[in-house]
Order: structure tokens, then C-alpha cells, then sequence
């Protein structure tokens, strides 16, 4: 990613952001309030494209490729960056019709591969067990809040995407419920590039192997202040900005 | 007590006594003819399905079998053409001055005395097409003071689903149409049913727009066994004359003639006033209903 910036209307909200996400890697980004970390965030989605009148300019390349460009569909990427919200918003559907939604859009019909995909899913969202015996009858609005975020995260896993955005995935959660996703992020970092933002530096550190910190300039525009390994930033951050923010000095 | 208190106990009580006030009057309209009705005996089987007579009370039959009918005949158009409005200003219409004229049409045609609707119901599907006064041209009178209402109370009931789960469904690369078919339709389901159901109260219940539409004739008896569609004779054919429940209330007290013109009107009145409740009730119900079976709790 570099130069991006974001502007609502004539606000910019985001400016010159660069940087690059590893592969196979657990990134987050911290920062106070109205830094923009979640609409950097949807930079890699294209979410942005919803909201009437922001406006992104610079690159974002995945594998290389630019992902603004006219040739891309927002909708094929949003396959292939999938991305989990802040409020679990599991569909008015049972569990199983939940998890398959993602594969039968895009015309998976086979009954028995979209078993194999909703198992799989779950399984890898650590919510298999609790879920199996219904499946079909419960609806995955009368989760719990915990499990309707890993339902969510399940959904996201079954249309098999490269990058797994997260937008503070367990701020709305207790702490056992944010303790068992992020148990999950560790367990996904082997298969998936995950970018996820939050604004508790503990589980910034206890999770990410990569930390960008953000925060406002004097024009309320949200800047990247630096990008480095998560123990760096806790530990020794290059930037004072940071240092301040981290120490709890101000944010 | 202090003056604040005073004037906190003396807008309570009076907020109370225009709600019993409101309740009273809705109440006596109710008892008044449910109560009538009940004393000339019009409350029976054979005063709602039995036909029309005029040496003795007789039913009604043949007129609330044209009420349904006019009521259906005219969902039929306004539920699809208000769901798809509905979609269209909610999600595809971009905020400019065409949504701009559109929602100031739909205010100023909801707005219209619907007499007016009638007489322009006349002109348009009565004399110009000459088809004469005819079920069809009653509905298409109701569908254009109805469609705009139906379509405002779809729009807002997509609206109210939160942009969490429409984006929920977009970020899982699905197009536009496939996430308001698969997520936000469901979700808006119980305000759109409460929408229909209120719109088909006023269905019912309208007088006005239909006299000059759907007419004034009421046939003795029907025979519903002809089934051939284009016969304005059969009562399943759309161009048939089909005096309506309202509208035969209307007539009655206007120029019936017989002796128990009074009584029919009073039983009339009170199937009126009382289906017209359920409506309202079961709208109500239902809504909560599907509410509840597509939260799953």
C-alpha cells in the first residue's frame, strides 16, 4: 500500500499512508480514536466504495496487483479479502445457512461439498463442537455473542479468502469470548494473512507478529506514525509519538 | 407542591384524558354498531354469506365477497410494484432531484382526496376504456393512491436493517441484488407485512375512489360457478361491477329504499368497523411474529 489517502466529501481522513503486509502473517493496527485505522483497514477490501462520498487515491496492491483498478471487481476481491466487523452481524439464518452463504452465492449447490465446506469452516472457527448437534434448527442470531463472532469468522473462512480483515473483532466481547478468538487468530496465522485492528494494546502484543501505529495529525487527518515487529514497537519504538501512546502518555 | 410538580401532574392528567378521550371514541364507534348490528339480528351467517333481499333483511354475501375481491385484486398490483419502489428508492435510487420529485409525488398522491382519485378513475378506467364500471377499474383506482404509500413503508422498512449486516453480506464478495435478496429483504420482512396489512385496512375500508369505479350495482345473487374471466357477469371475472362493502353503506344511507334498509346499513357498519380492527390487530401481530421467528429467539 502507499500514498493512500481518504477523504470524505472534502474531509481527508486518511493521508500518504505506506505500507506492506507480509504473507502468512498476523498484523495489527493500534492507535487512538479517529486515527482511521478501520478505514485503512477497508483500503484492502474496497469497503470504502460503500460509503457515499469517500474517495481513495494511491496504490493498494495484492500480489502485486492493483487492486483500484478498472479491471477489478470489488466483488471478486472481496472474495479473496475477507473481512470480520466489529458487532458480530450474523445473517437472520440457521447456523449451517450462515456459514455456506459465502459458497452458495458464488453457485456452490452440491449438498455434500457444502457439508464438507460448513465443517471445515466451523472447525477452523473453533465452533464445531458446540454447534453440530444444530446445525440446521438454530438460528445464528440466538448465539451467544462469542460464538456469533466465530460464526462470523466462519462465514468469512468458507469462501476460502487469502487476507482475513478484522475491525476490533472482540471489542463487543467479554474477556473469556475475546480470549478464545484470539486463540483463533493464532491458530489462522498458519493459513491466512490477517490484518486486524484493535484498540487494547495488550491483545495488539499477545497477538500480532507486526504492529502499525497510527495516529492524528494537527488537520484531524489519521497518519501512519511507523510499522515495525510488535516487540519492537512495545519494547523500543523508533518514534517518540509512539512511545507516548504505548506508555499510556496520551490516546 | 411546588409549581413544577403542579404543572408535571396537570400535562400528565391531561395527556391522560385526551388518550381515554381517544380510546372512548373508538370504543363507542365499535359498540355503537356491533351492538345495533347485534339487535336487528345482522349479526348471523346468513346476514355475512346469504344474499340481498328486499322484503327482509337478507345478507350481504355478494358484497363482502366484492370487497375480498377488489382488496385481492388490488394487493396483487400494489404488494410487488411497492416492494420493488421500495427497493429501488432504498437502495438503488441515488439521493438527487429525481428521488426528490418521486417522494413529492408519493406525499401529494397519498394526499389526494381519494374522491378525486375516483373521478379520475372514471375518466381514465371507465369512460376512456369504456369498459364501464368494472372490479379491475376500482382496484387501479385504490392501487394509485395506495402503491405510493406501500412503496414509502417498504423503503422504510429496508432502511431500518442496519449497514452492519448488508455490508456482513457484501464483504463476502456477493453483488448487490444477491445481499438484498438473501439479507436485507428478510430482515425488513415484518415492517413490510406491517405496511401491507395497514395499506389493505384502507383498502377495505374505502368508499370514495370506488363509487365511480367499480359502481353502484349490486346483483341479487351470484353464480359462482361461471368461471369464464371476461364475462362481466361471473363474480371471479375482473370486469364485473363489484359494489363494495364501503361503498354499499354508502348507498343504502343515500337512497335505499325497503324496510330494513337501516339495519342492513348498521350490520354493514359493524363487519366494516370490526374487519378493519383485525387488519390493524393482526398487523400488528404478525409483524411481531415474524420478527421474533427471524431473530430465532
Amino acid at each position: 500500500m502507499s500514498d493512500v489517502s481518504v477523504h470524505y466529501g472534502a474531509f481527508r481522513a486518511v493521508r500518504d499512508v505506506a505500507l506492506a503486509i507480509p504473507p502468512n502473517s498476523v498484523t495489527a493496527f493500534i492507535g487512538p480514536s479517529g486515527c482511521g485505522k478501520s478505514t485503512i483497514l477497508r483500503c484492502f477490501d474496497r469497503m470504502n466504495d460503500l460509503i457515499p462520498g469517500a474517495r481513495v487515491s494511491g496504490r493498494v496492491l495484492l500480489d502485486g496487483e492493483d487492486i483500484n483498478a478498472p479491471a477489478v471487481q470489488a466483488v471478486e476481491l472481496r472474495r479473496r479479502v475477507g473481512l470480520v466487523f466489529q458487532r458480530p452481524n450474523p445473517f437472520p439464518m440457521s447456523i449451517f445457512e450462515n456459514v455456506v452463504y459465502g459458497p452458495r452465492r458464488h453457485g456452490v449447490s452440491d449438498r455434500r461439498e457444502l457439508d464438507a465446506i460448513a465443517e471445515r469452516s466451523l472447525r477452523r472457527a473453533a465452533l464445531w463442537d458446540e454447534v453440530k448437534d444444530d446445525l440446521r434448527r438454530k438460528s445464528g442470531l440466538a448465539l451467544s455473542g462469542g460464538q456469533q463472532q466465530r460464526l462470523c469468522i466462519a462465514r468469512t473462512i468458507a469462501v476460502d479468502p487469502e487476507v482475513i480483515l478484522m475491525d476490533e473483532p472482540a471489542s463487543a466481547l467479554d474477556p473469556i469470548a475475546t480470549l478464545r478468538i484470539e486463540e483463533l487468530i493464532a491458530e489462522l496465522r498458519a493459513e491466512y494473512t490477517i490484518v486486524i485492528v484493535t484498540h487494547n494494546m495488550q491483545q495488539a502484543s499477545r497477538v500480532s507478529d507486526r504492529t502499525a501505529f497510527f495516529t492524528m495529525g494537527q488537520d484531524r487527518a489519521g497518519y501512519l506514525v511507523e510499522l515495525d515487529d510488535t516487540v519492537k514497537i512495545f519494547t523500543n519504538p523508533r518514534e517518540q509519538l509512539t512511545e507516548d501512546y504505548i506508555s499510556g502518555r496520551f490516546g | 407542591m411546588s409549581r413544577v410538580l403542579v404543572a408535571d401532574r396537570l400535562a400528565t392528567a391531561t395527556l391522560w384524558g385526551i388518550a381515554i378521550a381517544v380510546v372512548a371514541v373508538l370504543l363507542g364507534i365499535i359498540a355503537h354498531f356491533v351492538l345495533a348490528a347485534a339487535g336487528a339480528g345482522a349479526l348471523s351467517p346468513s346476514f355475512l354469506f346469504g344474499n340481498p333481499s328486499d322484503t327482509e333483511i337478507g345478507g350481504i354475501g355478494p358484497i363482502l365477497f366484492n370487497s375480498v375481491y377488489v382488496l385481492v385484486l388490488t394487493l396483487l398490483i400494489t404488494i410487488p410494484l411497492g416492494i420493488a419502489g421500495g427497493i429501488y428508492m432504498a437502495e438503488y435510487a441515488r439521493e438527487g432531484r429525481l428521488t426528490a420529485l418521486i417522494r413529492f409525488s408519493q406525499e401529494l398522491i397519498s394526499s389526494v382526496p381519494s374522491i378525486v382519485v375516483g373521478m379520475f378513475g372514471l375518466a381514465l378506467f371507465v369512460s376512456a376504456t369504456r369498459i364501464g364500471y368494472t372490479a379491475l377499474g376500482g382496484s387501479l383506482a385504490l392501487v394509485v393512491f395506495n402503491l405510493p404509500l406501500l412503496a414509502r413503508l417498504a423503503e422504510q422498512a429496508i432502511r431500518a436493517v442496519p449497514a452492519d449486516e448488508r455490508h456482513g453480506s457484501l464483504a463476502l464478495g456477493t453483488s448487490r441484488w444477491q445481499t438484498i435478496r438473501h439479507v436485507v429483504l428478510p430482515l425488513a420482512i415484518p415492517g413490510i407485512v406491517t405496511g401491507i396489512i395497514l395499506t389493505a385496512g384502507r383498502i377495505f375500508g374505502e368508499a370514495a375512489a370506488l363509487i365511480f369505479t367499480s359502481g353502484l350495482a349490486t346483483p341479487a345473487r351470484y353464480d359462482f360457478s361461471n368461471l369464464d374471466l371476461l364475462d362481466a357477469r361471473s363474480p371471479w371475472s375482473p370486469l364485473h361491477p363489484a359494489t363494495t362493502l364501503s361503498v354499499y353503506i354508502w348507498k343504502l344511507n343515500s337512497e335505499g329504499l325497503g324496510q330494513f334498509v337501516r339495519q342492513i346499513a348498521d350490520g354493514s357498519a359493524a363487519v366494516l368497523v370490526l374487519m378493519v380492527l383485525v387488519f390493524n390487530v393482526s398487523a400488528r401481530g404478525l409483524g411481531r411474529l415474524l420478527q421474533r421467528r427471524i431473530s430465532g429467539a
